[in-house]
């Protein structure tokens, strides 16, 4: 058991300290969160820095120690996080990587890294959303393209994406987990449409998509045909595994701040909410080991693929900042009922954690079916 | 960063678990049950010729010359099979009592909180049990005095208990799965029931995140790292073994099931070495003490 950093992994942490220090003050300002365009600017801009720099691969090149460090450091120093590029950098592009041909990562790896192009996700549909393997978007061969119709919901970023990573079921007849392909779909393509969904916090955070005989090359399928659904496999443990690493740092940080708020308003006599906030410190600390104990045994492991455990840190942390946030609420008082603070917007944003990527409900099957192997069955 | 157990660690958790598995085997654990109050001082010896007692005491001292990371592993097997005794007490008088490194001496010490456990049987006290009270104990491995609560915990027993707790904790993880797997109700085993599989799904989740944060506080010996460990594994360990009982049905309020022993000794530990409400405080302190985060 050690947690320090090897040398080589301390000069990484010094080099990027010294970087970030410096680039940081040259930010320009951050765009409101309803000003997608701006955004995708915004975010866009900050990887084309870390491009410049040297560090735009470190989502899926490095390996996971160094990439630890790296969400450890950016987010101490309040650094963006991916934003728009959340989906090239953490799924499309890791999973291209992986499982792409040498021309499929020419053609799209290069504009992700340089944060040229944002990339948005066509899993879920209104009647697949977490059993993921009932998809119904269809996708017929015609010539040297696949003729896609259906429609996808609770895409982010849909209206600002240039591409989508598409889940469509190119063999209907195919058990269900068989018979389906992983697509790379040009959003502008003809019948692509595209409509904001408003979300419980006021935003629009996500899309429904609609698709009407949109034709895809033959080229764009990522992996053998039908074998879609062992691709996305790859590409949800990245989803779930290391995804949150920079967030739990940051939930770290708004405890800190959450009690110096409550010290300068007078909460922090309340000893309940003093010692909720002591129990969410030894909560979110027990997550950030958590984390460094899941990153090890990917690091372990080789290829740097996190394993279930993935479904094990999810489940805790999508509840500990749902219950982080209530407890900010506390230290509020009545402004928590306020909807133009910051605070209240997270707390908002906090209740689709147990939702995103996969059900608290559905996480849980996965850890009792296939870490504790307990049978299969509803 | 490899924040996993080594070779070494590997090689002494199993030897512990062995030694454990073959001399505190179900049948002795039920035999004790049935002589509550007396400890098994051949074991005790046992323990100690294992370096049980000795296992941080340096090499000149004539001990192991390991660290926490180790004394955690050799703890959490030791809360996996519930074994008996005042093992964090005489673990910790290693050096500074006679007999204790070896096993020889059986060490009770008044820790901070209002409880002693095994007073009775000790040879060696340490601290101040001045009016101790006998109580009839909860738990039936593990006698205790009541005492007027004085002075602070030390971290390491804290940590320890921690590691006892984590064991325990997934132990009921064990039993639940186990039971959830054999036991079959309406033509299926009740393990295929999306409501028993999320109750051992969490057990788990509570057993993994608990044993983050014990490995990680023996590793920095930090004290808000600890006092987090402490409420990790209490949580865990009391709740993993309700859910435990919950999994086995009407079997698990029985006297004959295990399930209430695993209960009863976390709830015992919860009280050890100060208490929850204790490392709260320390970690809200610590918010407002740490800039670096």
């Amino acid at each position: 058991m050690d947690l320090s950093d090897s040398p080589e992994d301390a000069e990484f942490r010094a080099r990027l300290r010294e970087w970030l220090g410096k680039v940081l003050p040259t930010l320009p300002p951050k765009p409101s969160p309803d000003d997608w365009p701006g955004r995708r600017a915004y975010d866009l801009g900050w990887q084309r820095a870390l491009h410049d720099a040297g560090y735009a691969d470190v989502h899926w090149q490095a390996p996971p120690g160094v990439r630890l460090i790296f969400l450890e450091e950016t987010e101490k120093a309040g650094a963006p996080y991916v934003g728009a590029g959340f989906v090239g950098l953490l799924h499309a592009g890791p999973t291209i990587a992986a499982e792409g041909t040498p021309e499929q990562r020419a053609r799209w790896l290069p504009p992700i890294l340089r944060g040229e192009e944002v990339w948005c996700q066509g899993f879920s549909e209104p009647d697949a959303g977490s059993d993921l393997a009932a998809l119904r978007t269809r996708a017929w061969r015609d010539g040297d393209a696949y003729v896609v119709s259906g429609s996808k919901i609770w895409t982010s970023h849909a209206e600002v994406a240039d591409w989508c990573e598409l889940l469509v079921r190119t063999d209907p007849d195919a058990p269900k987990h068989r018979g389906i392909s992983w697509l790379a779909m040009p959003m502008d393509a003809p019948g692509v449409t595209v409509r904001p969904l408003r979300t419980l916090a006021g935003s629009a955070e996500f899309a429904e998509v609609f698709l009407d005989e949109v034709r895809v090359p033959v080229g764009n399928r990522v992996g053998a045909e039908n074998d879609g659904w062992r691709v996305t496999m790859v590409t949800l443990s990245f989803e779930r595994g290391t995804a949150f690493v920079g967030e739990v740092v940051a939930c770290r940080r708004v405890l800190g701040e959450l009690a110096h708020r409550a010290r300068r308003t007078g909460r922090w006599d309340d000893p309940v909410l003093r010692r909720r906030l002591g129990s969410l410190n030894a909560e979110f600390r027990a997550l950030w080991r958590l984390t460094q104990w899941n990153v090890s045994a990917a690091e372990a492991a080789h290829g740097g693929v996190p394993g279930v455990g993935g479904s094990v840190f999810k489940l805790r942390y999508s509840q500990a900042r749902q219950e982080l946030y209530d407890a900010a609420a506390e230290v509020l008082g009545d402004a928590a009922l306020d909807a133009d603070r910051t605070w209240t917007a997270d707390r908002l944003s906090s209740l689709s954690y147990t939702i995103a990527a996969g059900t608290s409900q559905i996480q849980r099957d996965i850890v009792a079916e296939r870490i504790l192997g307990l049978p299969k069955g509803r | 960063m490899r924040f996993l157990l080594t070779e070494d660690q590997r090689a002494l958790r199993d030897g512990a678990r062995e030694l454990l598995a073959r001399r505190f085997d179900r049948a002795a654990l039920r035999a004790a049950v049935d002589r509550p109050g007396v400890l098994d001082r051949a074991l005790w010896r046992e323990l100690g010729a294992a370096g049980f007692f000795a296992l941080r005491l340096p090499e000149a001292d004539g001990g192991v010359g390991l660290g926490l990371p180790e004394a955690v592993l050799v703890f959490e097997e030791a809360g996996r099979r519930l074994l008996p005794g005042p093992l964090v007490a005489t673990h910790l008088a290693a050096g500074h009592v006679p007999g204790a490194a070896e096993g020889e001496t059986v060490v009770a010490a008044a820790d901070g909180g209002g409880l002693v456990e095994w007073l009775a049987q000790a040879d060696v006290v340490r601290g101040d049990v001045d009016g101790a009270v006998p109580l009839r104990s909860v738990d039936p491995l593990t006698p205790l005095h009541a005492v007027p609560a004085r002075g602070t915990a030390d971290p390491a027993a804290v940590l320890l208990t921690a590691a006892e707790q984590l064991g325990t904790a997934t132990r009921a993880c064990e039993l639940a799965v186990q039971h959830a797997r054999a036991r079959e109700q309406f033509g299926r085993p009740i393990g295929a029931f999306q409501a028993v599989k999320h109750l051992c799904a969490e057990l788990l989740v509570r057993v993994e995140t608990a044993r983050a944060a014990v490995y990680a506080a023996a590793v920095t010996a930090d004290p808000a790292d600890i006092a987090a460990a402490r409420l990790l594994a209490d949580d865990a360990a009391v709740r993993g073994a309700r859910d435990c009982l919950q999994v086995h049905g009407g079997m698990g309020f029985t006297w004959e099931a295990d399930v209430h022993l695993l209960l009863k000794r976390a709830w015992v530990r919860t009280r050890r070495a100060g208490g929850g409400t204790e490392s709260e405080e320390l970690l809200a302190a610590d918010l407002l003490a740490g800039a670096d985060r």
